[in-house]
């Protein structure tokens, strides 16, 4: 291979994952099948390490049953559930592989020392594979294993699965369909250990329920970096806990209840809201600051009950911060602005329709000279969205900016950037590199007569040097948002806007990565999508022809604009592409 | 905040801390030293201690839980151990501590170990003490009492109470 020449090649070799090109393979057997897999494979922190059974029957298809293994966190290897039956070639005192008569190799499985009747099985996640290996997944022995770890993981169990949140996403159930007993050989009387423990402000633990994997220890330790959970106590009685309680308080623990294997961790949030099985699961992405975690909504007959990290490696591993989690209640809020408004002469807002108020805002916007309109967006709106307010203010040769909005960071997700789409806002031309460099300068406008028009989407521009006294000098104030606000009060036509989860668009994040969102609910009353009726607006006011669908729309934004060239929605997938910023 | 360790206990702990590679591995020499101290070892103690060896509390409170030597509790002045293992189990050691419990006015059944209220006795079961042929053995605060039948049991009850 010659040397990266191009700029584009470079780039693209900085930003490859660490995995070699050239990965040295080991040929294996699974369940009889030859398969070639990787020599070295990526740990939980994605550094290359000797491949694991576990890891070489996923590439072979056969998924082994695990609860203490995870991906993304160390291997423990404590649940045993992964214990398969496995053999290695034969080797003979002149350290030559033994041969078969057909002079294959002759494979020895691993017995126990002084029982060679009885399979000695080897836990999965934690066994590297070496050349020539057997493993034998769906092999009696293995069945068998399985079955023994399964019934002593139940011993104590309450099975209290009618009341238990997380019936229907319970490994422990699905493996109990998988290689349970249907009836119970256990006669004693079951350990009883605490329950409704308060283990934080968010999180519930039953350690009845709990099989001791120890992966929310893991993930709290390893990967928010909060040594906040250990066992106590000994044998039948270890328990999950503490030092203090409701001392599990850091931004992440929300997180231990999606990788609890079973019902033991719950959200106090969550908790008895819903069945898992009667949730609609949309892909989404979380709103609440610049990292843009992918996340999935989970929401039954136009309501949303949670969301949930989804796996983007890219992005936010299988992870989410506790505040972007719980940051969806707004959604569904009783004061939400469901009706267009028109301002009437000296009164109030009153209720209108799409037609009058789409009628009018074309109709003013037609005849607004060149420059007498300003545009703030916001870097909450969708990049289409930003792409269709930009045509509109290059039409009208309008001052545009959006709003910043910085917070803290952390060392994990949460970045100091709050708004989802910031970079967004920037490539496609609304706002600069420092944003809101233009709000004094459209408040002056304003103030000097100049700006006799404003539009205003999803910012309360009062709260950002824009008070309702220079609002008032405006000949029309133009407002799109969600909730209602002191600007949306002033304003002489308001339309009423989508939450993300309720239409369909894409964020850049903090990095450049552009991803999509899907529609998980309906919005209430006339609300619609922005983008809908920002791409008629468009149409009336600069005549120009554009896109319906929202396919058609961010590719043609790709086409226009220079930050997303190449890009297409179909191949954007469910994790987004990167673009440089 | 009145848990305070003595300087020179201090001292010795922190030179305890140099014999080893990391930190944490003088966990166990620490609460060995607190418990001979204080006779037990309270959150205090473990906070201390996990302070000492940058250690979060939870990971110390998981080694108290774990071994029953250390004390969460202070004990009676008169700390009776009876051995429940094999010899000493068939020659009536339940029976002698049902015995102990009765004349203390302590739960039989209850399986932890007890201290009676005025904290003059804690009664507990223990594996061995390696003394199987005088069975049933009690290990009296750091006295090893062989055959010890209701008669000697109630003379170490009279005994405790006048301490």
């Amino acid at each position: 291979m010659s040397a990266p020449a191009t700029t584009e090649a470079k780039l693209a070799a900085a930003t490859a994952p660490a995995s070699p090109p050239l990965a040295e393979k080991i040929k294996i057997k699974v369940d009889g099948r030859e398969v070639e897999v990787p020599k070295m494979m990526p740990n939980w922190q994605g550094k290359l390490e000797p491949t694991t059974m576990l890891q070489a029957c996923q590439i072979a298809g056969h998924e082994v049953p695990h609860y203490c293994y995870h991906p993304k966190l160390p291997v423990a290897g404590n649940c045993r559930m992964c214990l398969v039956e496995f053999g290695t070639p034969q080797m003979g005192p002149d350290r030559k592989p033994v041969l078969n008569q057909d002079g294959t190799p002759k494979v020895a499985k691993a017995v126990l020392p002084y029982e060679p009747s009885t399979c000695r099985g080897a836990i999965a996640c934690a066994t590297p594979i070496s050349p020539g290996m057997e493993i034998y997944p769906n092999s009696a022995a293995t069945k068998q294993m399985r079955e023994a770890v399964l019934e002593s993981l139940l011993i104590n169990h309450p099975l209290d699965c009618s009341i238990c949140d997380q019936a229907g996403e319970c490994k422990l159930q699905e493996y109990s369909v998988e290689h349970g007993q249907s009836q119970s050989s256990f006669v004693e009387a079951k350990v009883h250990k605490p329950k409704a423990v308060d283990l934080g402000p968010r999180i519930v633990l039953d350690d009845e329920r709990c099989i001791l994997c120890t992966r929310c220890i893991r993930f709290t330790k390893d990967i928010a970096g909060d040594d906040a959970l250990g066992i106590v106590n000994r044998g039948s009685y270890n328990t999950i806990a503490a030092w203090k309680p409701g001392a599990f308080d850091n931004n992440y623990t929300l997180n231990t209840v999606d990788i609890c294997p079973v019902g033991a961790l719950t959200s106090k949030d969550f908790r008895f809201q819903m069945r898992v099985w009667f949730m609609k699961e949309t892909k989404s992405l979380c709103t609440s600051c610049g990292t843009g975690c992918n996340i999935i909504v989970g929401s039954r007959e136009e309501k949303i009950y949670r969301y949930e990290p989804r796996q983007n490696d890219a992005v936010n591993a299988c992870w989410m911060c506790d505040h972007g989690r719980l940051n969806y209640k707004w959604i569904g809020r009783g004061d939400r602005l469901k009706k267009c408004g028109v301002r009437g002469a000296g009164c109030g807002v009153t209720d209108s329709d799409w037609s009058t108020v789409l009628k009018g805002v074309s109709e003013t916007l037609a005849k607004a000279p060149h420059g007498s309109t300003a545009i703030v967006a916001s870097a909450r709106q969708t990049n289409e969205e930003l792409f269709l307010l930009k045509k509109l203010a290059t039409k009208l040769g309008a001052l545009t900016d959006s709003v910043p909005r910085t917070g803290q960071g952390d060392h994990l997700l949460v970045d100091e950037d709050k708004n989802p789409n910031s970079n967004g806002a920037r490539l496609t031309g609304i706002a600069f590199t420092e944003m809101g460099i233009n709000l004094p300068k459209i408040a002056e406008g304003i103030a000097a007569g100049r700006i006799k028009t404003l539009i205003v989407f999803g910012e309360d521009v009062t709260r950002h040097g824009l008070d309702p006294s220079l609002l008032a000098r405006l000949d029309t104030l133009i407002v799109s948002d969600i909730l209602p606000n002191r600007t949306t009060a002033l304003a002489h036509y308001l339309l009423p806007g989508c939450a993300h989860a309720e239409k369909r668009g894409t964020f850049t994040n903090t990095k450049g990565r552009v991803q999509k969102f899907m529609k998980a609910v309906e919005a209430p009353g006339d609300a619609r999508p922005e983008w809908e009726f920002l791409h008629e607006l468009m149409h009336n006011v600069t005549g120009q022809n554009g896109f319906s669908t929202i396919e058609g729309l961010f590719n043609q934004m790709a086409a226009e604009v220079p930050g997303f060239a190449g890009l297409e929605w179909a191949k954007l997938g469910e994790t987004g592409v990167t673009v440089q910023i | 905040m009145s848990f305070a360790v003595p300087a020179t206990l201090e001292a010795q702990l922190d030179e305890l801390v140099t014999h080893y590679p990391q930190k944490r591995s003088a966990s166990l020499m620490f609460l060995h030293a607190l418990q001979e101290h204080f006779g037990y070892i309270s959150r205090d103690a473990v906070e201390w201690t996990a302070r000492k060896l940058g250690l979060q509390p939870i990971n110390v409170y998981e080694l108290v839980t774990f071994y029953p030597m250390f004390r969460q509790e202070p004990l009676g002045k008169t700390h009776i151990k009876v051995c429940r293992t094999l010899s000493c189990a068939l020659a009536g050691s339940s029976e002698l501590r049902t015995h102990f419990c009765s004349k203390l006015g302590l739960d039989a059944h209850k399986h932890a170990p007890q201290t009676t209220p005025d904290g003059k006795f804690t009664v507990e079961f223990v594996e061995c003490l390696a003394d199987c042929g005088n069975a049933p053995v009690v290990l009296l605060n750091e006295d090893l009492l062989p055959k010890v039948t209701p008669a000697r049991a109630d003379e170490i009850v009279a005994k405790g109470k006048l301490k």
